[in-house]
């Protein structure tokens, strides 16, 4: 019999520390394990007894890239224990907010963590200054769309990165609409330059395969991230308040984050913009569809790494929908909305830059959080994930090991995982695999 | 975002600052703010600073022979906080950036549950993994010799203290 086992002790390029470890016995892929090592904060347990208003603002720092998503996922939750409607201006800045976040992370994903591997290099530290060279315009292109995707988040909510402006039931302070102007202008002005992008990944060769179930929130009236219903690839419906129940947390012993199946199939599933762009592409606004004819056609997609082209198609969608948005809305001197304090609970389910993100929060008659529970992405991925490699380590035995190495961390990557996320709540309901 | 303080427009010394940027037990909001930081200053750092480790950005990094290490998170663990004095070891400077690693919050929530319901939870992982039995700051267990405080860190104090260190070391 004979044993071999591959190692990668520090996956790059990625948020957060993870490895792998693969044992080869005969032949065949013996044991796979894809271990996130982010040490857990605990801030799930650390939120209880605190006022519910200063919750939000906190949660939004179990991750430094997408707290936008938490922040506004902890809000809904918040707002839907107490009851509290949202005012349509309210929800056209939160969505401008969100378009903001979704462009800054997708394209730092895309060109500062995967753009080496579409060029063959290690970094974009390699990438020369001249913009006529290889990755040298991808490079500068995405400055302009990381600047511009900040831009629009710091104009609403006060900043990029745990935003201080939005609070429940709306706003504390109100954008400016004199800078609209310059803000229309620069999304005008990327939008060739994500085309570009989207055009690349497109031509982008790479392939993994493997047939999954994919699983997303979908609005019938728009593409949208923050409200709708939960569905699969065979149309199943799921309302927020269910999503808890439909899936099944699973211990992985060698991972600091549990993972997850669905709770009567026992069947891994995948959630991003892979997902989002095979069940929702009908729903894309007219100007991205109407430009991408023909790579929306790519779609359905099994290739995990078409995940990296769903995401440079929603910078393309959240430029569009901040376009529509910052030329038609008249800025109302609005408060946040108040209502007296009660007991209730509420579930907030938003698409997160990585898939379906899942606060709960339960507040009791004084208005304190009385027990609070958080599902994130990369932990819904990570079975997925490990599937994928399995596959890929099975079928592709006879290569270089350090050749395997670095198709397995493309592949990963091709995830977007977040190990920061993926580390920050409890779930006692366990079964052991 | 603040501009750096002027950088001659070549680097004129020979030599590079030897960076390394460390992530712990953190949201990674300062790694994230770094690299919207890149947006306007890549193109000019790259002529002055070698990013020796910078693991969010790069397959092979190095951390032997660093002039100044940013170290970013708290300290959870034996393994972290060895790795931590590992770092030290190899960095002439130590910079501590963003409030987990200056303060130690708000990753060091866990130092304060007291209830027996969440202390038996808490325990499945502290039994299962090799957490430390709190969660400390970087100057609990290693000189820092600066910080820069936020969460995520401010940035023109983290552009003030790269360019000091560019002066320090006589890269510009």
């Amino acid at each position: 019999m004979h044993t071999e086992e591959i190692t990668i002790d520090s996956i790059t390029k990625i948020e957060g520390s993870a490895s792998l470890k693969v044992v080869l016995e005969d032949n065949q892929v013996k044991e796979l394990e894809f271990i996130i090592q982010d040490y857990r904060r605990f801030y799930t347990e650390g939120v209880k007894g605190k006022p519910m208003v200063a919750v939000p603002s906190f949660l939004s720092r179990i991750c430094g890239t997408c707290s936008v998503a938490h922040l506004f996922c902890a809000l809904e939750a918040i707002e839907k224990s107490q009851g509290i409607t949202l005012s349509d201006q309210t929800k056209l800045l939160r969505r401008l907010t969100y378009d903001g976040l979704m462009i800054r992370d997708h394209a730092l994903h895309l060109y500062f963590f995967v753009l080496p591997d579409l060029l063959g290099i290690d970094s974009i530290l390699e990438i020369p200054d001249d913009t006529t060279s290889p990755g040298g315009q991808a490079l500068h292109d995405a400055f302009d769309i990381k600047r511009t995707g900040n831009n629009l988040s710091v104009a609403m909510a006060g900043a990029a990165i745990h935003a201080p402006l939005p609070t429940v039931g709306g706003f504390l302070k109100l954008p400016d609409p004199a800078g609209f102007p310059d803000l229309i202008r620069q999304l005008e002005d990327i939008r060739p330059k994500v085309i570009r992008g989207i055009r690349m990944f497109a031509d982008w060769k790479e392939t993994m395969i493997r047939n999954s179930d994919y699983l997303c929130l979908r609005n019938d009236r728009q593409y949208d991230f923050i409200e709708g219903e939960i569905i699969n690839t065979n149309g199943k419906r799921v309302k927020e308040e269910e999503f808890h129940s439909f899936l099944k947390s699973v211990v992985i012993p060698y991972s600091q984050a549990e993972g997850y199946v669905f709770s009567d199939t026992h069947e891994d599933f995948l959630v991003g913009s892979l997902a989002r762009i095979n069940l929702n592409r009908d729903l894309l606004n007219s100007r991205t569809a109407a430009d991408l004819v023909e790579i929306l056609k790519m779609f359905p997609s099994n290739n995990v790494f078409h995940n990296n082209l769903a995401q440079a198609i929603e910078i393309l969608q959240c430029v569009d929908d901040a376009l529509d948005i910052l030329r038609m809305i008249k800025i109302n001197d609005e408060k946040p909305v108040h209502v007296p304090v009660k007991a209730g609970i509420g579930v907030g389910v938003i698409e997160a830059p990585r898939g379906i993100l899942y606060h709960m929060a339960e507040v009791n008659g004084q208005g304190m959080i009385s027990n609070y529970d958080v599902i994130v992405p990369t932990a819904q991925n990570q079975i997925n994930i490990e599937n994928d490699l399995k596959k890929y380590f099975n079928e592709n035995l006879s290569k270089d090991r350090g050749e395997m190495r670095l198709e397995a961390e493309k592949i990963i990557r091709a995830y977007d995982p977040c190990m920061s996320c993926a580390t920050n709540f409890l779930n006692i309901e366990w079964i052991e695999r | 975002m603040a501009d750096l303080p002027a950088l001659p427009p070549v680097n004129t010394s020979g030599k590079k600052l030897a960076v390394g940027w460390f992530s712990f037990t953190c949201s990674e909001d300062s790694t994230i703010l770094f690299t919207e930081l890149l947006n306007d200053h890549l193109e000019e750092w790259k002529k002055f600073v070698d990013f020796k480790y910078l693991k969010a950005l790069k397959m092979n990094n190095q951390i032997e022979g660093l002039d100044v290490a940013f170290v970013e998170g708290a300290i959870s663990s034996e393994k972290q906080a060895a790795e931590l004095k590992r770092i030290r070891e190899n960095a002439k400077v130590l910079v501590a950036i963003g409030s987990c690693a200056c303060t130690g919050q708000p990753s060091a929530t866990r130092n304060n549950l007291f209830d027996n319901e969440i202390n038996y939870k808490v325990y499945w992982y502290f039994s299962h993994f090799d957490y430390s039995h709190e969660v400390k700051k970087l100057e609990d267990l290693v000189k820092v010799d600066e910080k820069v405080m936020g969460c995520p860190m401010n940035a023109d104090s983290f552009i003030g203290t790269l360019a000091r260190s560019l002066k320090t070391f006589n890269i510009i």
